[in-house]
């Protein structure tokens, strides 16, 4: 085990600062936007505090974008971090895109903050040109130019990637690994998983920040001259199509995290197989046809493509529990493990995607939509994926990069304040969601009070959690260096 | 309906819980045979994707036919207008056992008509869009006060955004 931790620092050491920039500023991003939706469920609970709609909404907007566009971020520096290993990335590039990023949300803050922009991240047209006066058509385009400025900095280093993976590979379909799949080649155990989920990733959303970027600048283009007003439902379809595929790209990048690190706590590899092999394409395939599933309640598709939501939905999920899941399981089944911050959070994490599954596709279900679309049920699930799942896969790397996992007492307890805080969290909103709580509501009804008041409270406690993992984490990062010592 | 959503989904999340917990415990000591543990494990998996493959096929037949959105043919139409923040709807009362067709639309941005039993409920749901006519048949089972919600964020009033349809006894 000592051996493979050496075996790291010696590869990605040049590449360290730029990925140790990424991680300390996503980790106080993140720890700020907790605190931001801690208050926002407190205000719903109204016995705590009390919140003006138009702030409440704006806070809502930031803590959506802020989240996504964080956790992307961070995902991304897991994903780079590990691909440099096999093939030769920029680190120049790299930092390119956290400097534009930084310029989007410069943008994005300011379009909130001062332009008190609050249409969600969603940004759902024609919502930002109708704000009735809550906010400019000079916002709107802060906050669309700023995600789309983002859009162009993830595309800027997977372009990067890309080109490398080509330079290596010969081709993306050989990162994916497809000549293998197909016979053509003999199965190579040894291809890195990385360099196949890498692929996936690349290919599907290189798809959706594109898609991303023709509904922006549709947007933009209908802010600025209001009689061009393409088809709600076209647009619509492409907002969801691209927030789907980006946030999946997100939890596919975190999974690197899995891939690589735990097989080194494990000391047993986890190689490609034709299975592993099969169950990405399939996941390539279907994250680009399943989101359909966000629009069941638009009865004006044709209903094909309801029903493809829905079986797409069921279908997703399998290659991630009956490969991934069940893979990353049979990895530490009597392997003697250690557990620590890392390892533990690694694991977490892949629980966290692996139950978050479960309320998402039966959400996908058009019988049990109708009754559940856009309650506090979607952000139930969603929080499964996210503060469960691909957060602590971020956390874990970022444990494992400075610490070797080792954060003592303080490290393994702040991981169960954190697993308690967020499985508490997303289960009140699923209960809400079953109450029929409705989501983004600023004001709750007094029956539900009581479920904000829980979710704030439990989302207190993923923060406190977060914060002691992440604090001892930033104080060592400037002088991080990984090394096999105290393994 | 929705507790049963509810119920199904915490005993599949506490089994996916429980597949956790049963490894993490069994992962010491270590046992170097791994080769015998990998081949144990690849038979149950195969197991374990035909069993989701079955389910899948299963429930999707189930819940598929018939296509839950067809229309029952509700002989008398509603039409509803959203716009922010309020509900234009041609008709708000309705009787026990009746069936209407709300045919949803919106005036300027996106919004979502959700039907409210008088247990405080969603009885059925659908997006109001601009430019687009949705049609929702909805068989009214319990007398009482019907709440519409905006289920779809509309800015800052989207909370606000209510409406009332009330449902009397079968008159004799």
């Amino acid at each position: 085990m000592a051996t493979q931790q050496a075996d790291y620092a010696t590869l990605a050491t040049e590449s360290m600062p730029v990925v140790k920039l990424y991680l300390a500023i996503g980790l106080i991003v993140f720890a700020g936007l907790m605190s931001v939706g801690v208050v926002m469920r407190a205000a719903q609970g109204a016995s705590l505090i009390s919140l003006g709609p138009d702030l409440f909404y704006q806070l809502m907007t930031l803590h959506g974008a802020g989240m996504v566009g964080t956790t992307g971020l961070a995902a991304l520096a897991v994903n780079w971090y590990f691909l440099s290993r096999y093939v030769r990335l920029n680190p120049r590039i790299f930092l390119a895109t956290l400097i534009l990023s930084l310029l989007a949300v410069a943008m994005i803050v300011g379009a909130i903050v001062i332009g008190r922009f609050a249409a969600a991240w969603t940004f759902l047209y024609p919502l930002p040109a109708n704000s009735l006066g809550q906010w400019s058509t000079g916002a709107a385009l802060f906050f669309v130019g700023g995600l789309l400025v983002l859009g162009v900095a993830f595309l800027l280093v997977y372009l990067d990637m890309g080109l490398a993976i080509v330079r290596r590979y010969g081709s993306i379909a050989r990162a994916l690994g497809l000549p293998m799949l197909f016979g053509r080649e003999p199965v190579d155990p040894a291809h890195p998983p990385t360099v196949v989920v890498s692929a996936v990733v690349l290919i599907v959303n290189v798809l959706g920040i594109a898609v991303g970027a023709v509904v922006l600048v549709m947007t933009m283009l209908h802010l600025v001259y209001p009689a061009l007003a393409p088809d709600a439902l076209l647009m619509k379809n492409l907002i969801f199509f691209f927030g789907h595929v980006f946030v999946n790209a997100t939890i596919y990048s975190g999974v690197i995290a899995v891939y690589e690190i735990l097989p080194l706590y494990a000391r047993r590899p986890w190689g490609v197989s034709r299975l592993f092999l099969a169950a990405w394409l399939a996941v390539t395939l279907m994250v680009l046809a399943v989101y359909p599933h966000h629009l069941l309640m638009d009865f004006a598709l044709p209903a094909w493509m309801a029903v493809m939501g829905q079986v797409m939905s069921y279908a997703s999920g399998i290659p991630v529990l009956a490969v991934t899941v069940f893979g990353g399981l049979l990895l530490i089944y009597r392997s003697g493990i250690r557990w620590d911050a890392a390892s533990s959070l690694l694991v977490l994490g892949l629980f966290g995607w692996a139950a978050g599954i479960v309320p998402a596709v039966i959400d996908g279900m058009i019988r049990v939509n109708l009754v559940m679309h856009n309650t506090l049920w979607v952000p139930g699930h969603f929080h499964f994926y996210l503060v469960l799942g691909v957060l602590p896969m971020v956390l874990g790397f970022a444990s494992y990069l400075c610490s070797n996992g080792e954060q003592g007492r303080t490290g393994r307890l702040g991981v169960s304040v954190f697993a308690v805080g967020g499985i508490l969290l997303s289960l009140s909103f699923l209960v809400s969601g079953a109450l029929s709580v409705p989501r983004r509501f600023a004001v709750h009804d007094e029956a539900w009070q009581w479920l904000a008041d829980l979710g704030a409270l439990s989302g207190g406690l993923v923060l406190i959690g977060t914060l002691m993992i992440a604090l001892p984490i930033l104080v060592r990062l400037p002088r991080a260096q990984l090394t096999g010592a105290g393994t | 309906m929705q507790t049963n959503v509810l119920l199904i989904s915490l005993v599949g999340m506490a089994l996916v819980a429980a597949a956790f917990a049963f490894v993490v415990v069994r992962s010491g000591p270590r046992d170097d045979d791994s080769p015998a543990i990998i081949s144990r494990g690849y038979r149950i998996r195969l197991g374990w994707l035909l069993f989701l493959c079955v389910v899948g096929v299963l429930v999707s037949v189930w819940s598929l036919i018939p296509f839950p959105l067809q229309l029952v043919g509700a002989p008398r139409a509603i039409d509803v207008v959203g716009r922010q923040w309020s509900w234009d709807i041609a008709s708000r009362t309705a009787q026990v056992g009746e069936s209407v067709r709300f045919r949803v639309t919106s005036a300027d941005v996106n919004h979502g008509f959700g039907l409210y039993g008088p247990d405080d409920l969603i009885v059925a749901q659908t997006q109001a869009m601009p430019g687009y006519v949705n049609e929702l048949d909805v068989t009214f089972e319990q007398p009482g006060r019907y709440r519409v919600l905006c289920l779809e964020y509309c800015g800052l009033a989207h909370h606000a955004m209510t409406a009332e349809i009330t449902v009397t006894e079968e008159g004799p």
